[in-house]
C-alpha cells in the first residue's frame, strides 16, 4: 500500500499574488506562467509554508487558520484544488 | 559587408561594431535574427555604447532570452518530476543542457523544445509515464509515421504538454538509427554527470561530439553558424582542462565522429579564431572552404543566399497556441460563453 | 531586395522588402507624412518563392524577422495586404516592450478609451469613426501597454475598412485618404483609411487608459458590468506576447483591470455605439 502523499510547495517569494473579485490571480516566478486559482488553492499555498504534508494535515492548518463555510465540502474542495496545484505544477510530491 | 561575416566579426569583437553606420546595424540585427543569434549578440555586445535603437533592439533580446531560459528549465523541472520515481538517468541536451549548467553556451541563447536523451530499454516507461502522469500527449500530425519514426528515427515521435503547448523530444540515440556514424549512446549515458536536481547532462567532450553530429548531420548545414557558436563556447570553457583535448579525441573515435568534430573545430576556428587542439581539429580539408560559404550566406536581409530556401526561424504554429493563462478547470465554465 | 519603403508607426520602426514596385508604392501613398526608422525593429519582406514568380502570375509571399511556416502567398493585387500582415506579424511575435494588446485606441484629455473583442466586433471601425469625430485616433488593431507607467502608446496605422464599413467613409472624408479597393480577399472587400493629420502628428504622444470597452455589434443596446477576473483572461487571450514578457506583463495587466474601468457594450448600430461611448465617458471616465 503506498503511503499518502506529501506535498510540497515553493516559498512565497516564488510567487506574485493578487487577488481579484473570489479568484487568486498568481504569478509564478520559477515557470513564468500565470494561474488562476480558486479557494481553498491560495490557503493550500500558504499552508505550505510551514512545511511539507500531507492531505490530512494540510486540512487541520486550513480548518486552524481559516473560517470556511460550513456547507462547503472542504476536504473534497482540497483534494480537487491540490491536484489542480500538482498540474499546474505550483505544488508537487516531496 | 554584404555576408555574414558582419555578424561574425561582432560575435568574435564585439568593439568592433563601433565604426556601423545606421545601414549596418539594420543588416546585422537582420543577420543575428536570421541565424537565430541576436540573444548571443545581445549579450556580446552587452556594456557598449549602441545607437538608440540597436540599445533597445539589444535589451529586447537578453530579455526574450532570460524568458526562454525560464521556460526551457521549467520543462526540464517537470520532466524531472514525472520521470525520477524510475530511477531512470535522464540526460538533457543541446541549449536546455546549457542552461541547466550556467555554461556560456547558454547564454543568450535561444531554445527551442526540450530534448532529453534515455536508456533504450527505459523508452516504454518514460513514454507511460510522460502521458500518464505528466500530461503529455502525441502531436497530432498525420505526416509522422509512428512506426518511422520509432525503429529508424532516435526518439519517440513528438509529444506535446496539453497545457503548456511544449514540445518534449525523447531520445535514445543521438543520430538516426540509420545513419551511418553509430555513436555510442550507452556510454554517453555512462559518462554523463549529474546536476544538483538530479537531472543530467554529457560529458564536455561528448557535448562537443553531440553538437558536431548536428552540425553536419541535416547536409545543409542550416543554424551551422549557431551551432559552431556553441562549440566554440564550450571550447573555451573546457579547452584549459587537463586531458580535455585527448579525451576529446577519444570520444570522437568510439563514437565514429572523428572527422565531423576534426571540421567542426576547425570551421570553429576559421570564424569564430577558437583555441583548438591541431592534433585533434587536423589540417584543412578540401570540402571545409565550401562550408564556410555556405555558413557565411546570410545576407543583410536576413535572409539566407543559397538555393534550396530555408529558412531558419519558422514559428512553429503550436508556439502560437500557447495559452496565456492557466486557467483552473472548474473555473473555465464560467468564461466559455463569448 | 529589389526595392525598400521604410516607415515608424508610434514607437516602432519597419523596414520592408519587396520584389515588386506596386505594393511599396501603395504603402508610400498610405503612410505619406510618416517619419521613417534608420535602424528598424523589424523587418518584412515580400517575394516571389520562385524567381519566375516575380513576372509570371506573381505571387507574394510574406517573409521578415519571423515567419509563419504555412502562409500562403497571396495575388500582387493584394501585395498591399500582404504588406500589412507582415507588419501585424512582427508585432505579434517580435513585440518585447510593450505589452501588445489587440484593441483599438482613441483619446481625448490625455487619456484613452480602449476597445477589444473579437474579428468583426466593431472596435477598429468605432475607432475610425471617433477619430472623425473630435477623438484623437491611436490604432485601431495593437495597443502598446508600457511595462513600468501603465501608459498606452499609440500605433496609428491606417484602418483595415471591410465591407459595409467602407461605406461609412467613403463620401465623408477627402479621397485621398482612401487607399485602392482590393476586391475578394479572403475577408470580402478591403480599403484602408489614412489616419487625420493629428493622429500622425502625436502618434509619440502617450495616453493614460481610462475605460475599458468590449464592444459586440448585431445587438439591441446594453450596458453590462464584467468582473475583474474575468476581464483579465479577455485581455490576455487579446495578447499575443503576454507570456513571453512575463511578470511585467503580469504586473501591467492587473493593475489596468484593477484601475480602469470596464464595460461591456452591445449596439445595433453605429451611432447607437458612439453615443454609448460618449455617455459612458462622462459617466467613468472624467
Amino acid at each position: 500500500m503506498a503511503a499518502d502523499p506529501v506535498y510540497r510547495a515553493d516559498p512565497p517569494e516564488a510567487r506574485r499574488v493578487i487577488a481579484l473579485d473570489g479568484v487568486a490571480l498568481i504569478f509564478h516566478r520559477p515557470s513564468g506562467l500565470t494561474h488562476i486559482v480558486a479557494p481553498p488553492a491560495p490557503q493550500i499555498l500558504d499552508a505550505l509554508t510551514e512545511g511539507d504534508a500531507g492531505a490530512e494535515a494540510l486540512l487541520d492548518r486550513l480548518e486552524r487558520d481559516y473560517e470556511f463555510d460550513d456547507s462547503q465540502d472542504l476536504e473534497a474542495a482540497l483534494e480537487a484544488r491540490l491536484a489542480e496545484l500538482e498540474t499546474a505544477g505550483l505544488v508537487w510530491r516531496a | 559587408m554584404s555576408d555574414a561575416r558582419l555578424l561574425i566579426r561582432a560575435l568574435t569583437d564585439p568593439a568592433s561594431t563601433a565604426v556601423l553606420d545606421a545601414d549596418g546595424w539594420t543588416a546585422l540585427i537582420a543577420m543575428a535574427r536570421g541565424e537565430m543569434l541576436m540573444g548571443s549578440l545581445a549579450h556580446r555586445l552587452d556594456g557598449l555604447a549602441l545607437p538608440e535603437t540597436a540599445a533597445r533592439l539589444c535589451a529586447d533580446a537578453l530579455r526574450s532570452a532570460d524568458h526562454g531560459r525560464r521556460q526551457a528549465l521549467w520543462e526540464a523541472e517537470m520532466t524531472r518530476r514525472v520521470l525520477s520515481p524510475l530511477g531512470e538517468p535522464v540526460v538533457l541536451l543541446k541549449g536546455t543542457a546549457y542552461v541547466a549548467a550556467g555554461l556560456s553556451a547558454g547564454v543568450g541563447r535561444s531554445i527551442g523544445d526540450l530534448d532529453i536523451l534515455v536508456r533504450r530499454d527505459a523508452l516504454d516507461a518514460v513514454e507511460r509515464a510522460l502521458i500518464d502522469q505528466g500530461g503529455w500527449e502525441w502531436v497530432k500530425e498525420d505526416e509522422y509515421d509512428d512506426a518511422y519514426y520509432r525503429d529508424h528515427m532516435h526518439e519517440l515521435p513528438p509529444l506535446i504538454h496539453k497545457d503548456r503547448d511544449r514540445m518534449i523530444d525523447v531520445h535514445h540515440t543521438v543520430l538516426p538509427l540509420t545513419a551511418k556514424p553509430t555513436p555510442d549512446a550507452e556510454s554517453m549515458i555512462a559518462e554523463s554527470a549529474a546536476l544538483e536536481d538530479g537531472l543530467r547532462i554529457l560529458s564536455p567532450p561528448d557535448m562537443i561530439c553531440h553538437a558536431a553530429a548536428h552540425l553536419f548531420a541535416d547536409g545543409d548545414l542550416a543554424g551551422g553558424l549557431r551551432n559552431l557558436w556553441d562549440i566554440d563556447r564550450l571550447c573555451r570553457d573546457f579547452g584549459g582542462r587537463d586531458g580535455f583535448w585527448t579525451a576529446l579525441g577519444e570520444r570522437a573515435d568510439r563514437h565514429q565522429l572523428a572527422g565531423p568534430v576534426a571540421r567542426a573545430l576547425r570551421l570553429a576556428e576559421t570564424l569564430y579564431d577558437t583555441p583548438v587542439d591541431g592534433d585533434i581539429a587536423g589540417r584543412g580539408r578540401a570540402g571545409d572552404t565550401l562550408c564556410v560559404r555556405r555558413l557565411l550566406a546570410r545576407d543583410g536581409w536576413g535572409r539566407e543566399a543559397h538555393k534550396g530556401l530555408r529558412l531558419a526561424f519558422y514559428i512553429r504554429s503550436h508556439w502560437l497556441r500557447m495559452p496565456p493563462v492557466m486557467l483552473a478547470k472548474h473555473l473555465w465554465t464560467k468564461w466559455r460563453k463569448d | 531586395m529589389r526595392h525598400e519603403f521604410r516607415v515608424t508607426v508610434g514607437p516602432t520602426g519597419f523596414r520592408i522588402g519587396s520584389d515588386w514596385k506596386q505594393p511599396l508604392d501603395r504603402l508610400a501613398a498610405l503612410y505619406r507624412g510618416y517619419p521613417a526608422p534608420e535602424i528598424p525593429d523589424f523587418t518584412v519582406r515580400l517575394f516571389a518563392r520562385r524567381h519566375w514568380r516575380r513576372i509570371v502570375r506573381p505571387s507574394v509571399t510574406i517573409g521578415g524577422d519571423y515567419m509563419l511556416p504555412d502562409a500562403a502567398p497571396l495575388s500582387l493585387a493584394h501585395g498591399l495586404l500582404g504588406a500589412e500582415m507582415g507588419m501585424n506579424l512582427q508585432m505579434a511575435l517580435g513585440q518585447r516592450r510593450y505589452l501588445l494588446l489587440h484593441a483599438s485606441a482613441v483619446e481625448r484629455d490625455g487619456k484613452a478609451v480602449l476597445m477589444t473583442g473579437e474579428s468583426g466586433a466593431g472596435k477598429s471601425t468605432l475607432s475610425a469613426l471617433l477619430g472623425e469625430r473630435g477623438w484623437r485616433f491611436m490604432g485601431d488593431e495593437f495597443a502598446l501597454i508600457d511595462l513600468e507607467t501603465g501608459a498606452l502608446h499609440a500605433f496609428p496605422r491606417p484602418v483595415s475598412l471591410k465591407n459595409e464599413a467602407i461605406g461609412l467613409f467613403e463620401s465623408d472624408v477627402e479621397p485621398c485618404r482612401l487607399g485602392p479597393r482590393m476586391c475578394d480577399t479572403p475577408k470580402g472587400d478591403i480599403r484602408h483609411l489614412r489616419p487625420p493629420d493629428d493622429a500622425v502628428e502625436r502618434m509619440a504622444v502617450p495616453a493614460k487608459p481610462a475605460l475599458l470597452l468590449f464592444p459586440r455589434f448585431g445587438h439591441a443596446p446594453d450596458v453590462r458590468d464584467i468582473g475583474e477576473a474575468e476581464v483579465f483572461v479577455r485581455l490576455t487571450q487579446a495578447s499575443t506576447n503576454y507570456v513571453a514578457l512575463g511578470e511585467a506583463a503580469f504586473h501591467a495587466l492587473s493593475t489596468l483591470v484593477q484601475t480602469v474601468p470596464t464595460r461591456a457594450i452591445d449596439y445595433p448600430d453605429t451611432q447607437s455605439a458612439i453615443d454609448t461611448v460618449e455617455r459612458l465617458w462622462a459617466e467613468l471616465a472624467e
